[in-house]
């Protein structure tokens, strides 16, 4: 395995903040507005950067630290931000993620927050005030994506006697159209389905006649509090630390079975995910999905020899590169290189295990890897494709090999929030989307210029 | 009424509230102090700019400007020292340093900028003593920039920039420059602007010494007190850099703007009166009537299509705003609200005079304000930037991307045609007219 000696400075990142990540799971909740306890910047930087993305509104409302906040405490101005967003958004729940100013300088937001709610509670209009600890200094983005879903269950759900049929998926950092389509597959099964967070109309909405405040959509609060009389919650993702789970807090809180899954990309993981649909409901596999599985297998016949032995290098959260190398390996592309900037500790061990009995070598796996370092090693790797966000675009084009971007962020194109990942459909798409890549850059670089494949 | 906002109907005393903080819990469009000295000093393409913070302060500023370099590009680089928990306990020095080495080894710098954020403020490394050091074994100059986010807004982030590359000015050897010769400062070569403006000055006989900071050069800004003028472009960011030039080397300075027929040729005509100089004056006048010959027919042509629509403007600083007022009126547009992150209580004022009653002026706005004006107002175009965009187009309203990130040159004589072209292919586009509609209001 090819070693990386071990750099001091990071360049190029290949990983976001962890307040960022919390900012858009606090989205996916009806009625919430996403709050920021640090300095103005970091709540500005988030939204452009997510806007950039999504193509939609996404206020994050900051406490707006100052030097003499950052000196004697930010809770006066915690308390004033909080005043002020539930005077102009009217919101059901505000979702505190605090920064590594507030972190450092000692807030104590649950401390913070009590005495807000002793102030206030006269007042019958105060929402329901969810805070999570998110420093920039650890963890990345997904970490606080996580984090912030098991606040919001930690805060919302109630113990119940009662039982339901109901299931729960924790989808993690998915795009709004694989949400959707999340939810048009659980409309297929009898029993009433809760996703957390569900972002797939906050933040890819219709155009308006009147700007809403807070965009419709999202989780309901009552659905999150009657999570406790669940069937089962299931999780997608191998590589969340448990003290981060929102699916085993909701376990340890209300006893509810908790199954844990990747993310359903490709084949296998899709089956497994229906498999456990099935199991959970008695319920076989809608016709559609499994028309739309035996649509994706046919066209791996169809186009195999396109794609067999391309080297590709997958980049981004772990979870998503864990699926996506997943998927490639079923498809006959051999990933040399999975990297990501987080740093669970289990990359190396879920992406073995999904790759199992499919690669005849396990491609190099690295966590905490930055841009810098995924060049070096494409130099010795030779790629012939990447899949991954929109920032490897810059090494795409500097090795002159396509770029199929998946996951967040996508800058350089529209439609980033559209993206399918999931599914036999979402496979079915990305199995096209690299075809054709890889034949368009035969096709480019021939001197024939053949119109047949 | 809220106090950042005036509307001339109202009342024509201005008592507009600004620079201040912005109030907690708005979502204001501001940003930090960081984000003032980055923008500044990002487009010196053969510094070194290593982010000494947590991941997401260097994250979100890489590769943001459209700053184009005709050489090193260094600066599309995003440098940070990634900070950790175990570094926020017992300090990040050591770290930095070793970066620094690791860094300056690697690339070969003509000089290291470090910003510090919020968290170095706190923790308090003391990032003058490492640059110190650094500066010393590596012989470059290794220059702190005072940026902790918390420390205000932008504007003191332009000041912390400003601040930095005073070091450099005054270091480098001035021989051999012209009389005649100037700096550009406060362009920052989004989509080749300043290689526009360079060609003009060129044409009347000005010699350039330093881009600041657009496709800047270290050597260039070391040797930047040779020159005999400073022009300076824009509100704030810059122009502390000519205030201290002026004290330190009596370099006087002019303020210009390169966005408008009008503004870009007084830009020229204004150099040409400086060095009271009749050849280049007369140079001067050929330029610009050449340029206008080349763009003023197909503007008219746009006009024709965009007269009497109604723009809103919001911007990063106001003396843009001034400009932005201009051209449309060029355009036989009007003006209905107009307003910036950072502007000056004197610089409102000024934007009052040159608006027409009725405008709504706003400092430091949020999206719920500013949506409720487009809708108020049944805005045509709306200028702003990222930020903004989703707003205007949520509520089916043009936009035009009119700030650090746009990759289209707005600047100079081409620019403005460039500025009519994008007003009318957002305003003109069919697909306003399938837009979710007000009982009345036609949308075409």
């Amino acid at each position: 395995m090819t070693n990386m000696p071990n750099y001091v400075s990071t360049t190029n990142a290949c990983k976001l903040c962890k307040p960022m990540g919390a900012t858009l799971a606090f989205r996916g909740i009806e009625g919430a507005v996403p709050f920021l306890h640090g300095s103005q910047g970091c709540a500005t930087y988030m939204r452009r950067y997510i806007i950039s993305h999504f193509n939609e509104p996404m206020d994050i409302a900051s406490s707006s630290l100052g030097e003499k906040h950052a000196i004697f405490g930010g809770g006066p101005n915690l308390k004033q931000g909080l005043k002020n967003v539930t005077d102009k958004f009217h919101p059901q729940l505000i979702g505190i993620a605090s920064t590594c100013l507030t972190e450092t300088i000692g807030d104590d937001l649950p401390m913070l927050l009590h005495e807000y709610r002793e102030m206030t509670k006269e007042n019958p209009d105060v929402p329901i005030l969810v805070p999570v600890s998110t420093p920039s200094y650890s963890g990345t983005h997904m970490e606080g994506f996580h984090a912030a879903v098991r606040a919001v269950v930690g805060a919302l759900a109630e113990e119940s006697v009662e039982q339901s049929n109901s299931v729960v998926i924790f989808p993690g950092l998915l795009s709004p159209e694989d949400i959707r389509y999340l939810k048009e597959i659980s409309s297929h099964y009898s029993v009433p389905f809760t996703i957390l967070p569900d972002i797939s109309d906050t933040l890819d909405g219709p155009a308006l006649l009147e700007y809403e405040k807070i965009p419709h959509g999202g989780t309901a609060i009552e659905s999150i509090k009657k999570l406790g009389t669940a069937a089962a919650a299931i999780e997608f993702g191998w590589t969340i630390d448990n003290k981060d789970s929102a699916g085993l807090l909701l376990k340890e809180k209300c006893a509810i079975d908790h199954l844990r899954l990747g993310l359903p990309i490709g084949l296998r993981e899709s089956d497994s995910f229906f498999k456990i649909l099935k199991d959970l409901t008695g319920i076989e596999t809608p016709e559609v999905y499994e028309n739309q599985r035996g649509r994706f297998i046919d066209s791996l016949a169809d186009g195999h020899k396109y794609v067999f032995g391309k080297r590709a290098i997958v980049y981004g959260e772990e979870d998503l590169v864990v699926g996506m190398t997943s998927f490639l390996a079923e498809i006959g592309i051999r990933p040399v290189l999975c990297a990501s900037g987080g740093k669970s500790g289990s990359l190396e061990n879920a992406i073995r295990s999904v790759c199992d009995g499919l690669v005849s070598e396990t491609p190099l796996i690295h966590e905490g890897m930055d841009f810098y370092e995924i060049e070096k090693l494409a130099d010795e790797l030779k790629p012939d494709i990447l899949i991954g966000h929109s920032k490897g675009y810059q090494l795409a084009r500097k090795r002159n090999i396509p770029i199929v971007r998946v996951g967040f962020p996508i800058h350089d194109r529209i439609g980033g929030q559209r993206t399918l990942h999931i599914g036999y459909k979402g496979a079915q798409q990305l199995f096209d989307s690299i075809a054709n890549a890889l034949l368009e850059k035969k096709q480019n670089d021939s001197n024939t210029g053949y119109s047949y494949m | 009424m809220q106090n950042n906002v005036i509307d001339k109907k109202e009342g024509a005393d201005l008592k507009i509230s600004c620079d201040k903080e912005s109030t907690a819990g708005a979502v204001s469009q501001r940003a930090c102090v960081f984000c003032g000295s980055r923008v500044v000093l990002y487009p010196i393409a053969d510094a070194l700019h290593l982010v000494h913070g947590p991941i997401g302060c260097a994250v979100y500023t890489w590769d943001i400007r459209g700053a184009l370099s005709s050489g090193p590009e260094l600066h599309r680089l995003s440098f940070s020292t990634d900070l950790q928990e175990k570094d926020v306990i017992f300090g990040g020095e050591k770290k930095l340093a070793a970066a620094l080495d690791e860094l300056i080894d690697r690339h070969n710098p003509k000089a290291a900028f470090v910003y510090s954020t919020c968290i170095v403020g706190i923790i308090g490394d003391d990032l003058d003593a490492v640059c110190r050091k650094v500066e010393k074994e590596k012989g470059i100059p290794v220059i702190p920039v005072k940026s902790e986010g918390f420390k205000g807004n932008k504007r003191e982030g332009y000041r912390a920039a400003c601040n930095a590359m005073f070091r450099l000015v005054g270091t480098g050897d001035t021989s051999g420059i012209p009389e005649k010769s100037i700096n550009i400062l406060g362009d920052f070569n989004l989509a080749g602007e300043i290689w526009m403006i360079r060609e003009m000055y060129e044409r009347i006989g000005v010699h350039i010494v330093a881009n600041i900071t657009g496709d800047g050069r270290v050597e260039h800004i070391k040797r930047a007190h040779g020159a005999s003028l400073n022009v300076v472009q824009c509100s704030g960011a810059t122009m502390g850099l000519a205030d201290m030039m002026k004290k330190e080397y009596g370099i006087p300075a002019i303020r210009v703007s390169y966005f408008g027929i009008e503004d870009m040729a007084e830009s020229i005509y204004a150099v040409a009166e400086h060095f009271k100089d009749d050849e280049m004056m007369r140079k001067a006048r050929e330029v610009v009537k050449e340029e206008l010959s080349i763009i003023y027919p197909k503007i008219q042509e746009y006009r024709k299509a965009l007269s009497g629509k109604k723009a809103a403007i919001y911007v990063g600083g106001a003396f843009k705003a001034f400009s932005l007022v201009k051209a449309f009126r060029l355009l036989g547009m009007d003006v209905v609200m107009v307003g910036s992150q950072t502007g000056t209580a004197s610089e409102y004022r000024e934007l009052q005079e040159i608006t027409d009653p009725g405008t709504i002026i706003v400092d430091d706005s949020n999206p719920l304000e500013l949506s409720s004006f487009l809708q108020e107002k049944n805005v045509d175009i709306f200028v702003g930037g990222v930020k903004e965009r989703p707003i205007a187009y949520k509520l089916g309203v043009a936009f035009c991307d009119h700030n650090h990130e746009r990759k289209e040159a707005l600047a100079g004589f081409i620019g403005m045609l460039n500025f009519a072209k994008e007003v009318y292919s957002s305003v003109m586009s069919p697909v306003w007219r399938f837009m979710p509609k007000v009982e009345g209001k036609s949308n075409d």
